[in-house]
């Protein structure tokens, strides 16, 4: 019989979760919470009927612990939460990103600082993505901006993680994540599943954390017989702990490059009207398709405006931004924090062309008449001088 | 650009807005192929608060998710009908429930006792908010009455069927009243005679 494809209305999170049972998830840890939630429900359903294990803890940092622990046995694994319960999360992300556990998780954005706004969409956690948990440490972080999205960006976040080993962060925000939107899920064969590299050598030659060309050491499950130490010390190439510096100094390399030299695999952001573009408006999430339309208005309104929406982050996109900087004379960077994204594109930006911001944190999306508002003032400066 | 067509669904939580919001976006996104984004805001609270639910149609791809201007505005309380009448259109339509909704901004209102008709005949006040559906359907024509019930079927719990449909198919025949009855007038608020039901 032929396998018919479904479209379905579904919600940005109950994509997300879709999206994770397709790229193979099998195991989520979690604990309720607005406005991510919709995610666990899902996924409570629907993991016990694929075989796979849904656990809700008794808190978010068990709940990352969780993760790491099914990760590590070799299963797929993820959380989703949202802001209160990431900072939560944060000590275990670290953890992660040292032992190079791959896993996902989910941070649905609402208003904060604390309990802040819990309905209601914000872009607060953006550097918290980055930098939330201590040490330097690489991460990928990714941002969605429609349900289609949610879905294929959950599949992409599975498959960088496994690829590099490394915790990936997916960041929504509420309009995203509680957004019901069309979107006709893909046939399985249609996509590109990547699986975390195990070892071909038996156990007893397996050496856990040895470098090689891609900077990515095979993973071997626990439970298979391969036994090796696990540890949040900096460890040499057999996992124990080691303080000799001609062993941290190379680990910290690998750890860096095994991201770094695959930042344009990694990287991933849309244009629209740019070519021509004098106005560069660069958004993510729910505000860039307030941006979309803001560009499509001022385009009728003879203003040359376009627009790149980031949906990677982290690493930040440093040549994709670059290359509207060169062609624009202004960059304006809209969104629902205080200038987070905005001070990236400044350093990168590093004078060639004016970074303007738009900057809205009282608890609604940002919408297009305010950005369109924004570069027609920007568009008379410029204009005027 | 193509056309949007906005529509808000408000009231107080508990009313069933956001269900009836899915209900109205999956059967004009699935059964009847247009594009499609629906989004909801409320409080914090578990019920009570304000409540509503959003739904944007088009020919093309939507971008900007929210309403900008209403094309229709449902009101399921007092709060929501001063709070949003503004937002509609110059030509958008009002549909308050009247049980709730003693005031209105404009004699072009539409008021139908939706709690009121489903306590009184359906014996349920819980299916108000389908009842309002189904007035909904007549007010608005990117949807069909048949592919708005697959939807709600697709949609309520086991065993609720059948009141269900009772209570869209109340909504749409008292609907087809009043837009009869206000047809070529200078009308007043029109309010249902329930003697015609």
């Amino acid at each position: 019989m032929e396998k018919k494809k479904r479209e379905l209305l579904l919600q940005g999170n109950e994509a997300v979760a879709e999206g994770a049972l397709a790229a193979g998830c099998r195991f989520f840890a979690g604990y309720p919470i607005t406005p991510s939630t919709e995610i666990a429900e899902y996924l409570s359903q629907k993991l016990p009927q694929v075989g796979g294990v849904f656990v809700q803890m008794e808190d978010e940092l068990a709940s990352m612990a969780a993760v790491i622990g099914a990760s590590l046995a070799g299963a797929k694994s993820m959380t989703a939460t949202s802001g209160p319960g990431f900072s939560l999360m944060q000590e275990n992300i670290g953890f992660a990103c040292e032992a190079e556990v791959p896993c996902l998780v989910v941070d649905v954005m609402r208003g904060g600082p604390s309990t802040g706004l819990p309905t209601s969409p914000a872009q607060g956690d953006v550097m918290q993505a980055r930098w939330g948990t201590h040490g330097d440490h690489p991460i990928i972080v990714l941002c969605a901006s429609s349900v289609p999205e949610c879905f294929h960006m959950t599949v992409r976040a599975f498959n960088l993680s496994e690829r590099f080993r490394t915790p990936v962060i997916l960041l929504l925000d509420e309009v995203v994540a509680h957004m019901r939107e069309k979107i006709t899920l893909p046939l399985p064969e249609e996509l590109e599943i990547i699986d975390r590299v195990r070892p071909t050598v038996p156990p007893e030659w397996y050496i856990p954390y040895e470098d090689n060309a891609s900077g990515v050491p095979p993973m071997a499950p626990f439970g298979e017989g391969y036994r090796y130490h696990v540890t949040g010390l900096i460890h040499d190439i057999r996992g124990f702990p080691t303080s000799r510096s001609d062993e941290i100094g190379p680990f910290f390399q690998r750890l860096f490059r095994k991201i770094s030299q695959n930042f344009a695999e990694i990287h991933m952001s849309e244009t629209f009207e740019i070519e021509d573009a004098e106005i560069t408006v660069v958004a993510y999430g729910s505000v860039a398709r307030s941006a979309k339309r803001a560009v499509l208005e001022a385009r009728q309104r003879g203003i040359k405006a376009g627009l790149l929406k980031l949906m990677t982050l982290w690493p930040f996109d440093r040549p994709a931004v670059e290359r509207v900087a060169r062609g624009s004379r202004v960059l304006l960077v809209p969104e629902m924090n205080m200038g987070q994204i905005s001070r990236e594109v400044k350093r990168v930006n590093n004078g060639v062309c004016t970074v303007v911001t738009l900057n809205k944190v009282d608890g609604t999306l940002i919408t297009p008449d305010e950005i369109l508002k924004r570069i027609t003032e920007v568009y008379q400066d410029e204009r005027d001088n | 650009m193509g056309y949007r067509y906005e529509i808000r669904l408000s009231g107080s939580g508990g009313q069933g807005l956001i269900l009836i919001g899915i209900i109205l976006a999956e059967a004009i996104g699935l059964y009847e192929g247009l594009h499609v984004v629906q989004t909801q805001s409320y409080g914090p609270e578990a019920r009570g608060g304000a409540s509503k639910s959003e739904i944007v149609v088009s020919d093309e791809e939507i971008d900007y998710p929210k309403p900008q201007k209403l094309d229709l505005l449902l009101a399921m309380n007092q709060a929501s009908c001063d709070l949003y009448y503004r937002d509609l259109k110059e030509d958008g339509k009002l549909l308050v429930d009247a049980t709730f909704v003693s005031q209105v901004p404009t004699n072009r209102a539409i008021r139908i006792p939706f709690t009121k008709l489903a306590r009184e005949r359906l014996g349920r006040e819980i299916v108000a908010n389908i009842v309002a559906l189904g007035a909904i359907s007549e007010l608005i024509d990117l949807v069909s009455f048949k592919s708005l019930e697959w939807a709600l079927l697709g949609r309520v719990p086991k065993g609720t069927e059948e009141i269900n449909k009772k209570a869209l198919r109340l909504g749409r025949r008292v609907a087809k009243g009043a837009l009869k009855e206000m047809k070529g007038k200078e009308i007043e608020n029109y309010t249902i005679d329930e003697s015609s039901l």
